[in-house]
C-alpha cells in the first residue's frame, strides 16, 4: 500500500488574530503553528492502512514556508516514512493553483491512495483534495468518517448535513478525511528520534495562473455583550418575553 | 448578459432549503452584474421534474431538469461533467453552488475541469468590474477575508443560511436535459443514503437549534432538548464535540470547528461551557441563549441572553413556556 498524505502548516487558532494596518493580511508575529487537525487524521488513517496491509509507505507532501519542515518531521515522528516540502512563502487562497502544484508532484508517484484533511482550518477552502483528484483523473470521496479498504477497492461513509452516505470506489483514489474517523497518535520519543533520519526533500513550488486574490482582511463584528436574564427556572418567563418582544424569534 | 447557472441541491427526491437560498443568491449576482437570466440545474431520480416549482417562485427564469435514475443518489462524477459542460458553452458568466457537503464536493471538481478558480463558501458578495468579490471566513471564522475572483466563468459557492430565500415569482419554465456522460459510468458510487429520521429538520435548514453539552450529564437527557425542539416545531438538536465523542449523539450532529457551522435565528446552548472550538461553529447565530450552571462560562460572553442554572431543571420549564407561547 503506497499512500501519500497532503498536509498543511496552519496557525494554532486559540488566539485573537490582528489585522495589519494595510488590511492585506493577518499579523503572524507571535503565532504558533501545527499540522492542520484534519490532516492529522489523514496521517493517522494512512498509518493504520499501512499497518493493516502489513507493508507499504506513507509519504508526506506539504506546500508551505521553509519552517513547515517542522510539521513534516512531526508527521514522520508519528510514523510517515518520507516527505517533500514544496516551498512557498505566499499564503495562497487560490485552491486551483495549489492543487496544480500538488498534482504535478503526485502524478508520477503511483500511489494507491492520496489522502487530504477535509478542510484546512486556516484558508477554509475545502477544495484542494477534489481538485487534485480531478487533475489526476482519479476518483475522489470527500468528508470520509468511516473507511474500509481491501482488494483494490474501498467503501467509505461521508458526512452529510443531518446524515451520511455510503460510497464505493476503486483504487487508486483520493480521499478527504473528516473528524470522527480516528484519533491521531502522539509521536513517541523513539519516533521523534527516528524522524530526524528520514528523507525530507525541499524544493521550490511553482504557482501559476492565480485567479483568486486577497483584497482585504477584517475581524468579524464582535457580538455585543449579552446579559444574564436571571437564575434558574425563575428566569424562564423573562427569557420567553425577551425572545418574543426583543429578539422576535418566538 | 451576465447569466447565472445555479446548481440546486436535492436529497432523496426533495429540494433542500439551500437550493432556494442559492437561487436568491443567483438573482442577486445577476443583478449586481448588470442583469441576466438565472437558470437552475435540478438533478434527481424519477419525479424530480415535479419539484421544480419553488425554484421558479424564487426567481429561476428556467429550470434545467436532469431526471434520470442514475441521479437518484448523488452522482458526483456525472454531475460534475454535466455542470462543466453547461458552463463551458459560453452562456453563463457565473456558476453558483451551495457550500454544503455535496456542493463542496461538486464545485471543486467542476472548477478543475474548467481550469478556473473557485471562490468558496462566501457569506456575501459584490461585483467589481470583471471580478466577483466575496467575503469568506478563514482561520476558524476568526478572520474574514475579502477575496476577488477574476475568471470566466466565475464559480462561487455560498455558505448555508447566508442568504434568506426571497420569493420572486416567475412563470415555471423547465427544459429537460441529459447527462454529459453515462451516469452508470461513474467510478464513485453512492450506494446508500443514511438520513436518520427523515422527519427531522436538518441543522443547516433549521431556524432554531437546541444544542446540548456535557452539562446534560447523560445521553438520555438529550430527550429534554428533543422536547424543546418539538415545542418550537422548526428546531433541530445539535451537540458539542465532547458529547459526540462520548457517543451520546451521532457524529453528524456535532457543531463546531471540526463539525457543522450553523447560523440559525435562535441558538439555545444548554449545558455548554463554550469552548472556542464550539463557538467557531455557531457564533454567527442571530440570537444566542445560554443556560449553564457556571456563571463564568465563556458561552455567556457571546450569548444575548443567559440563564445561570442547571439545564436539566430549566429545559422542561422552558419547553412548557414555549408551548404556551406557541399556543397563545
Amino acid at each position: 500500500m503506497k499512500i501519500a498524505v497532503c498536509i498543511k502548516r496552519v496557525p494554532v487558532m486559540e488566539v485573537k488574530f490582528a489585522i495589519t494596518a494595510d488590511r492585506s493580511r493577518y499579523e503572524e508575529t507571535g503565532l504558533k503553528y501545527d499540522i492542520n487537525d484534519f490532516d492529522l487524521w489523514a496521517i493517522e488513517a494512512a498509518l493504520q492502512l499501512k499497518e493493516k496491509a502489513g507493508d507499504g509507505t506513507v509519504h508526506v507532501v506539504c506546500m508551505g514556508p521553509n519552517a513547515a519542515q517542522e510539521q513534516i518531521r512531526k508527521a514522520m515522528a508519528m510514523g510517515a516514512d518520507s516527505g517533500v516540502l514544496l516551498e512557498s512563502d505566499a499564503r495562497n487562497y487560490d485552491g486551483l493553483a495549489v492543487a496544480r502544484a500538488l498534482a504535478a508532484e503526485l502524478k508520477d508517484g503511483s500511489y494507491d491512495l492520496v489522502l487530504f484533511g477535509r478542510v484546512s482550518i486556516d484558508s477554509m477552502n475545502q477544495m484542494t483534495g477534489p481538485m487534485v483528484a480531478e487533475l489526476l483523473d482519479l476518483p475522489v470521496v470527500t468528508n470520509v468518517f468511516k473507511l474500509d479498504v481491501s482488494g483494490g477497492a474501498g467503501r467509505a461513509e461521508r458526512v452529510l448535513e443531518g446524515g451520511s452516505e455510503v460510497v464505493e470506489f476503486p483504487l487508486p483514489a483520493v480521499l478527504t478525511i473528516d473528524d470522527g474517523l480516528n484519533k491521531e497518535r502522539l509521536p513517541s520519543l523513539k519516533g521523534i528520534m527516528a524522524a530526524k533520519k528520514k528523507p525530507l526533500e525541499v524544493k521550490p513550488a511553482t504557482l501559476e495562473g492565480v485567479q483568486l486574490t486577497v483584497k482585504s482582511m477584517a475581524l468579524p463584528a464582535e457580538r455585543a455583550a449579552g446579559r444574564i436574564v436571571g437564575e434558574g427556572v425563575d428566569a424562564v418567563p423573562e427569557l420567553v418575553r425577551l425572545l418574543q418582544t426583543e429578539a422576535k424569534v418566538l | 448578459m451576465a447569466n447565472v447557472l445555479v446548481i440546486a441541491e436535492s436529497r432523496a427526491g426533495e429540494l433542500r432549503k439551500v437550493a432556494l437560498e442559492a437561487v436568491t443568491a443567483g438573482r442577486k449576482l445577476a443583478e449586481l452584474a448588470g442583469g441576466g437570466d438565472v437558470h437552475v440545474l435540478l438533478a434527481g431520480g424519477a419525479g424530480i421534474t415535479g419539484k421544480a416549482a419553488p425554484l421558479a417562485e424564487h426567481g429561476a427564469d428556467k429550470v434545467l431538469v436532469l431526471e434520470h435514475d442514475g441521479f437518484a443518489m448523488y452522482n458526483p462524477e456525472a454531475l460534475a461533467a454535466t455542470v462543466a459542460g453547461l458552463l463551458k458553452g459560453g452562456t453563463y458568466a457565473f456558476g453558483l453552488f451551495s457550500a454544503t457537503s455535496h456542493g463542496r464536493d461538486l464545485s471543486p471538481r467542476v472548477a478543475a475541469k474548467l481550469g478556473v478558480a473557485l471562490l468558496p463558501d462566501v457569506t456575501g458578495f459584490s461585483v467589481d468590474g470583471g471580478s466577483v468579490v466575496g467575503q469568506h471566513p478563514i482561520n476558524n471564522a476568526k478572520v474574514i477575508a475579502t477575496l476577488a475572483l477574476s475568471s470566466s466563468p466565475a464559480l462561487v459557492s455560498v455558505r448555508p443560511a447566508a442568504f434568506t430565500p426571497a420569493p420572486e415569482a416567475r412563470a415555471l419554465a423547465t427544459e429537460a436535459i441529459t447527462s454529459a456522460v453515462d451516469p452508470a459510468s461513474s467510478r464513485v458510487k453512492v450506494v446508500e443514503l443514511k438520513q436518520g429520521n427523515t422527519d427531522k429538520i436538518d441543522l443547516n435548514d433549521a431556524p432554531v437549534i437546541i444544542a446540548g453539552g456535557r452539562g446534560l450529564k447523560v445521553a438520555e437527557n438529550f430527550k429534554l432538548c428533543e422536547d424543546l425542539a418539538e415545542a418550537f416545531g422548526n428546531a433541530a438538536v445539535g451537540a458539542t464535540r465532547a458529547v459526540t465523542d462520548e457517543g451520546w449523539r451521532p457524529h453528524t450532529d456535532q457543531i463546531g470547528q471540526t463539525g457543522r457551522n450553523v447560523s440559525p435565528d435562535l441558538y439555545i446552548a444548554a449545558g455548554i461551557s463554550g469552548a472556542i472550538q464550539h463557538l467557531a461553529g455557531m457564533r454567527t447565530s442571530r440570537t444566542i441563549v445560554a443556560i449553564n450552571k457556571d456563571k463564568d462560562a465563556p458561552i455567556f460572553k457571546i450569548a444575548d441572553y443567559g440563564i445561570v442554572g442547571d439545564a436539566l431543571e430549566v429545559l422542561p420549564v422552558l419547553t412548557a413556556a414555549v408551548k404556551a407561547a406557541k399556543a397563545s
